[in-house]
């Protein structure tokens, strides 16, 4: 005891020192609130950048499987975004009149596939049987006729285009009514269609419209195109002409697939005359 | 004795005068800031005891502090310079040397002695005063530029001071 009293009094001033340093001090971080607040957080500024350097460097060792969870969240994510989403709501057009009975029915649809440099050239549309499609329907855009469907699946439709070797619309000029019949152009040119056909009374015009003639897949009216080119050989059966058509096959977007209501009534009162003959 | 208590009271009062007067408004670039009233507690005997020294010092402290609005953080330096005060003078200076009570004073001291403590002193003062209340180390570089440049203004105005009260017949 006496021993430890001759140690603090020999240094007292180290004792004293401590004993003022340390009242000091907790006045000082009891009566300031900056330090107050601060006292905890610059211990934990240690603490934090410790932590901070241990996880960045654990962090390589996950790298793995954060790599893999990232690409599972893209993958869901890109699975909810629009674009991705098959729209089920279909938008069809349709005119409920007492007077006429409705005849043409349009369902909207897009175009997802296409090819225009093929000699048979096929469209995909987004909308199938599902939502009424069915095979053999017509498909025009605003422009004009684009082809006629071939195959449909539950959400998808298939459509021949007018640029394929079989494409064969009834067509007329939209002046003197004249009949014929449009195909696409030997050229494989995808702005370039023929009209086949018409009879030699005709006297069609350079630059004259060219529109469907309501004996096949479409309404009566539907423009295909302008005639641009008169291949008039003397002494021939029928006349042959170049048509522009008016749709760009090459950059189709939205298209709309004619129903006909009538079409089976239709096609089942030819085959009973098909029959009888 | 008396008379030194009374030329120490007289100092205390005036230096805490300047300092709260004066000096707080002085700062340049807010990066030098002097701390004269440190003067105070270099100046203070030899004899000093050590309680009365530390006590002194942390009164000097609190007083300052009840002007700059920042209870703790002076006298928490003041305690650390006479601490180092202590040591200081233990180190350099021979006790039995002086009957009359002498004061470390430059007239009494010599100039380098008393520039060297001077230096020293204010030096841990200041280091210790800015980083208590500064209390991060975040902003470390204008810390220690506050510190080093306050540190030069302290010492320049204590080295003129001590020229200002230079006597002469004193020195032995």
């Amino acid at each position: 005891m006496r021993n430890l009293w001759i140690f603090i009094s020999k240094y007292n001033a180290f004792f004293l020192f401590l004993i003022f340093e340390v009242t000091s001090l907790v006045i000082y971080v009891k009566y300031n609130s900056f330090q107050k607040a601060t006292f905890i957080n610059s211990s934990g500024e240690i603490t934090g950048s410790l932590y901070a350097k241990f996880s960045e460097f654990s962090g390589y060792l996950s790298l793995k499987e954060v790599n893999d969870s990232l690409a599972r969240e893209n993958a869901q994510l890109r699975n909810q975004i629009k674009s991705s989403l098959y729209v089920d709501t279909v938008t069809k057009h349709k005119v409920t009149d007492t007077v006429y009975k409705q005849q043409y029915e349009y369902i909207q649809a897009k175009v997802i596939n296409n090819s225009v440099n093929r000699s048979n050239n096929y469209l995909t549309l987004n909308r199938g049987s599902d939502q009424g499609i069915e095979k053999g329907m017509g498909v025009i855009c605003d422009k004009g006729i684009v082809g006629k469907v071939v195959f449909v699946s539950g959400h998808f439709a298939v459509v021949q285009s007018l640029l394929h070797k079989d494409s064969q619309f009834s067509a007329m000029l939209a002046k003197n009514k004249e009949i014929g019949y449009i195909e696409w152009g030997d050229d494989l040119n995808p702005h370039r269609g023929v009209l086949k056909d018409v009879s030699n009374n005709a006297l069609p015009k350079l630059g004259e419209l060219v529109v469907t003639s309501g004996y096949s897949l479409f309404p009566a009216g539907i423009p295909i195109g302008k005639i641009s080119n008169l291949h008039t050989k003397a002494g021939g059966v029928s006349l042959t002409m170049e048509v522009a058509l008016a749709v760009d096959f090459t950059k189709l977007d939205y298209v709309n697939v004619v129903n006909n209501k009538f079409a089976t009534e239709q096609q089942g009162l030819e085959a009973q005359q098909k029959k009888d003959e | 004795m008396s008379k030194s208590i009374v030329i120490n009271l007289v100092r205390f009062v005036v230096l805490v005068f300047i300092q709260v007067f004066l000096l707080k408004n002085i700062s340049l670039y807010n990066l030098s800031t002097p701390y004269l009233y440190i003067l105070f507690i270099l100046l203070l005997p030899f004899e000093t005891p050590n309680v009365v020294l530390f006590a002194l010092a942390f009164i000097m402290g609190l007083t300052i502090d009840a002007f700059y609005d920042s209870p703790g953080l002076h006298a928490a330096a003041c305690v650390i310079l006479a601490f180092v005060r202590i040591i200081f003078i233990s180190i350099t200076v021979q006790k039995d040397g002086f009957d009359n009570e002498p004061e470390p004073t430059l007239s009494i001291m010599g100039f380098r002695w008393f520039f060297t403590y001077t230096l020293t002193l204010t030096l841990f003062h200041h280091f210790f005063l800015f980083n208590i209340e500064a209390f991060r180390f975040s902003e470390i570089q204008y810390t220690l530029s506050r510190f080093l440049l306050s540190s030069i203004f302290t010492i320049f105005l204590i080295l003129i001071s001590g020229l200002l009260f230079f006597r002469k017949k004193e020195r032995k």
